[in-house]
């Protein structure tokens, strides 16, 4: 790997007004309002209408029972225990995707490309097996059941259940964010920094760091959307116990499943208020990555 | 600093990247590895500065043992081929950068960081630029930055990894011309790893020519060039005419054409490989004696007062053997001879390097 | 291992290959092997009859009818969009870009009672196509619509950075050899972006195949209906029937792995043909 490799093309990719202006590249007009039409189309109805949705049903009933919604202590300790979930799995998850990063690209082993796809395993299962792997481990019929129930110790219907399932789904976001970006930029200023005397850490904090500090960031974003989120795998080990075990896509379902169509929503509106505040964030650093890599390029 | 290098192997999987190497550089000098890409002159730097360790042999800097010494502490200088220069750091904290990470015993004051770098970014010409970033630097500035940062440290040793691999011609030579002073300046024990032999022979106090893992010469660049030791030396080294053949008494059978070795001793029916320079090369009328190499003219380069001529073989282009050849000659000679394209003509040399083949 | 010891000069190696073999080990691939452990214990009769009970067949059919259709559809109406998110300027295109990750950032679940609030009878959507004979939610269609929804970001994202980078030089090269421009999308674009298509495809329809949130409220949940086959896992687990949901569990597995090498291979695939097309 060589730091020219590092550098995105970006910068020859074409710009839209570039390619409408070539004859070469230009679409008839009418193929171009089909496109569109079409495109667009499709995106309202299935993207933006369901967004739209979220928060025209919440404010259905009005202010007061929106507020009201979000301030009853069901909620509240649902809110609670979903902030006290991503607290817990998004740093866990930190560590390990640098920690992964860091052998992975900086160092040659074998088995490297199988490493990189098992920490991938995690995208590829269904929420609901997910949820079902810990029941078997940690359940009243798994592997450590007798165990732990000889010890009073709950996993399963408990909070650490809960964690524990959202580590599991959460687990690839930040090392796949990490690994392609350290990969390609080498280790030539790694290596710089300890021929000029840096510590290990010291190389890592100064050098390494702030060349991946975006990716990181975007990293820790995705991962908490979905840590805050996640519903199926959650759903298998929480047990549904109102105030306790519930978090707030529980709390949505439950809700909803008791026709209080307002209330849920009204708490839906905030995931869905996080997802939006995600998806700005992720473009902001998105734009940050991008200009970064036009000014990489040579001029 | 002296350095010594003794039998050093490396190997990635099946492939032998350094043989056996062994190598003892004086103080103070610039030299030059020299090699074809994948001869291992970048493993044996890299080995030398500490980033890469040998499977066997022994590294003496300065006449200690520094075989399993730390790269952080053996005080070399290393200027990697794409700079690696910090993206996130301006040019003053690139170059700062080896002062800050000091311990904190040993770290000098900021004023004292403040004055060595500006210091250093004037001796490389950069001191306006301290407060770009590397993208907004051309690539010789880049080069010349990298330099900066890694003499900040004070390294015994100054390590330089294609240095000019990555810079156009012009910037290049500029660059080379500007290295040479610098070291004459600073006097400080310097390796630069180059696949360009022009390179290698302007800037060099010696070379050290490498192939397929080995050393095949070490010298000073008039040695090198003028004394090949092996035929790849001669056929890497500046340009050459090749001629392949056996020994047929005072001749060298090449093809169906006789070429005068003027060696006394050679063995008949040894195969050998010849080598002569342009310079040595002449061209000759067809005359009865029939020896020399018959070529036809293709091509006539006039440079000023100097004048190449580019020659085939007669007859059908065979596998494994070269059928073009270059001759300098003067203007003057061309219009004395009147050479033109297409004439049919006979090659000898001045002065043939010969060199054993294996027998087949 | 003499291969470690290639840069070593940078630090950690023992200490991050450590730290994530054990990570890895404790939260995926220990409790990963239970699934496997449980079901090879059961037997083969009683696994085999965990596994092809009518009604979990009916959710085999769905899950994979309704995941391939959505994937399809989504390849179709993803590969416009993602078209004129690249080719064309035009307002609000930023958001409608940015927007495409929904289904990334919104909870599933939020997603699953948005839709079913749209295309239920008295829904925005539902009000116009159900007198027209479309019932949506509460029924098979509902779970496509959830999958859809699921599925779309897949293939815009895969398709989209291909034909950013896809340089004008061939469409040009097309231009000038005298090809119109519908047959230089069909014979110098498409073949490009084929194994982009299929990634997307192949990575939204194993998205699809798993998924729970969205779906099961839009599904209506009806025995050998709209039953997904991960719902047939939480339903065997309701019922204390461990055995059975590890069965189905270990099936969706297999499938999952296969779906897993078949975009591996996509992608090894898409990487060398752009590799040698530059």
């Amino acid at each position: 790997m060589t730091a020219a490799a590092a550098t995105t093309p970006l910068a020859h990719s074409a710009s839209a007004r570039r390619l409408e202006a070539s004859l070469a590249t230009r679409d008839p007009g009418w193929v171009k309002a089909v496109v569109l039409t079409v495109g667009l189309g499709f995106f309202a109805v299935f993207l933006l209408m369901p967004l739209i949705a979220v928060f025209l049903e919440a404010f259905r009933k009005g202010w007061q029972t929106y507020l009201a919604a979000l301030v009853e202590p069901d909620a509240l300790s649902a809110i609670r225990l979903t902030l006290l979930t991503a607290a817990i799995a998004v740093p866990l998850n930190l560590v390990f995707g640098v920690a992964a990063a860091w052998a992975v690209a900086k160092f040659d082993f074998r088995g490297k490309q199988l490493l990189i796809s098992l920490i991938d395993l995690p995208f590829s299962v269904s929420p609901v097996v997910a949820g079902l792997i810990y029941v078997l481990v940690f359940g009243a019929q798994g592997w450590l059941g007798p165990w732990l129930s000889d010890h009073d110790i709950r996993i399963v219907f408990a909070v650490p259940g809960i964690v524990l399932a959202t580590v599991f789904v959460t687990f690839p976001f930040i090392a796949r964010e990490l690994i392609p970006l350290m990969q390609a930029q080498g280790r030539d200023e790694e290596e710089a920094a300890v021929t000029l005397g840096a510590s290990g850490w010291q190389t890592f904090r100064r050098v390494t760091l702030p060349n991946i500090k975006w990716a990181l960031l975007y990293g820790v974003i995705l991962c908490n959307a979905r840590a805050m989120g996640e519903f199926g795998a959650v759903s298998v080990v929480s047990g549904h116990i109102r105030g306790e075990t519930n978090t707030m896509p529980l709390h949505v379902e439950i809700l909803y499943n008791e026709y209080q169509f307002a209330a849920a929503f009204a708490v839906a509106s905030l995931l869905a208020l996080l997802a939006l505040v995600t998806l700005a964030v992720k473009t902001f650093i998105e734009r940050r990555a991008k200009r970064a890599g036009a000014e990489e390029t040579p001029t | 600093m002296s350095i010594e290098v003794r039998d050093i192997a490396k190997s990635f999987g099946a492939f032998r990247a350094l043989d056996g190497i062994s190598l003892d550089l004086p103080k103070g000098e610039l030299i030059a590895l020299l090699g074809p890409s994948g001869c291992g002159k970048t493993t044996l730097l890299r080995i030398i500065a500490g980033l890469e360790k040998a499977d066997a042999g022994t590294i003496r800097l300065s006449g200690a043992d520094a075989t399993d010494k730390h790269v952080r502490e053996r005080q070399v200088g290393f200027v990697f081929q794409h700079y690696a220069l910090f993206r996130h750091m301006s040019v003053f904290e690139n170059v700062a950068f080896g002062l800050r990470v000091k311990p904190r015993g040993q770290r000098p004051s900021e004023k004292e960081i403040r004055e060595r770098v500006m210091r250093l970014l004037d001796l490389v010409q950069l001191g306006w630029l301290a407060e770009r970033f590397p993208s907004q630097l051309s690539g010789g500035q880049r080069q010349r930055v990298a330099l900066a940062r890694a003499l900040a440290v004070e390294p015994q040793v100054l390590l330089l990894d294609e240095p000019f691999g990555a810079l156009d011609a012009k910037v290049r030579k500029e660059l080379r011309r500007w290295l040479r002073r610098l070291h004459d300046e600073l006097y400080i024990s310097s390796i630069f790893v180059t696949h360009d032999q022009e390179e290698a022979l302007e800037v060099a106090d010696r070379i050290v020519l490498m192939n397929k893992g080995r050393i095949e010469q070490i010298g000073r660049p008039r040695e090198v060039y003028e004394h090949p030791a092996t035929a790849f030396a001669m056929s890497f080294i500046g340009t050459a005419n090749e001629f392949r053949g056996r020994v047929e008494g005072a001749n060298l059978r090449v093809g169906n054409d006789l070429l005068p070795h003027g060696q006394a001793g050679l063995e008949d029916g040894s195969p050998f490989v010849g080598y002569a320079r342009p310079h040595d090369t002449e061209i000759v009328a067809e005359d009865t004696t029939g020896l020399g190499i018959a070529a036809k003219v293709s091509r006539i380069l006039a440079n000023g007062a100097a004048v190449r001529v580019e020659l085939v073989a007669n007859g059908p282009a065979r596998e494994g053997v070269t059928d073009y050849f270059e001759v300098d000659l003067t203007a003057a000679e061309i219009a004395a001879r009147g050479l033109t394209p297409g004439q049919r003509v006979r090659i000898r040399s001045r002065r043939l390097s010969l060199f054993a083949e294996p027998r087949r | 291992m003499g291969r470690l010891r290639t840069s070593r000069v940078l630090p950690g190696f023992g200490l991050s290959l450590g730290y994530t073999l054990a990570y890895l080990s404790l939260i995926v691939l220990i409790p990963f092997s239970a699934v496997f452990i449980r079901a090879s214990g059961m037997g083969w009769d009683a696994f085999w009859h965990a596994v092809s009970d009518e009604r979990v067949v009916a959710s085999y059919k769905l899950s994979f009818g309704a995941s391939l259709l959505a994937a399809a559809i989504n390849t179709v109406f993803g590969l416009v969009l993602a078209w004129g998110l690249v080719r064309y300027s035009f307002p609000g295109k930023k958001l409608v870009d940015a927007l495409i990750d929904l289904p990334f950032a919104l909870p599933t679940a939020v997603a699953g009672i948005s839709l079913t609030a749209l295309y239920a009878k008295n829904g925005w959507i539902g009000q116009y196509l159900e007198p027209a004979g479309l019932k949506i939610a509460f029924g098979p269609a509902g779970v496509l619509v959830a999958l859809i929804f699921i599925g779309l970001p897949f293939i815009v994202r895969t398709v989209q950075p291909i034909l950013e980078d896809f340089d004008t030089e061939f469409e040009e090269a097309a231009a000038t050899l005298g090809a119109s421009r519908w047959q230089t999308f069909q014979r110098v674009v498409l073949p490009t972006l084929l194994p982009a298509l299929l990634t997307g495809f192949a990575l939204a329809f194993a998205r699809a195949v798993g998924e729970y949130g969205s779906v099961i409220f839009i599904a209506g949940n009806i025995p050998m209906v709209s039953e997904i086959t991960p719902l047939m896992i939480i339903t065997k687990l309701e019922q204390y029937d461990y055995k059975g949901a590890t069965a189905i569990a270990s099936v969706m597995l297999v499938v999952s792995f296969s779906l897993l090498l078949v975009i591996n291979g996509l992608q090894a695939w898409t990487s060398r043909r752009l590799g040698s097309a530059t």
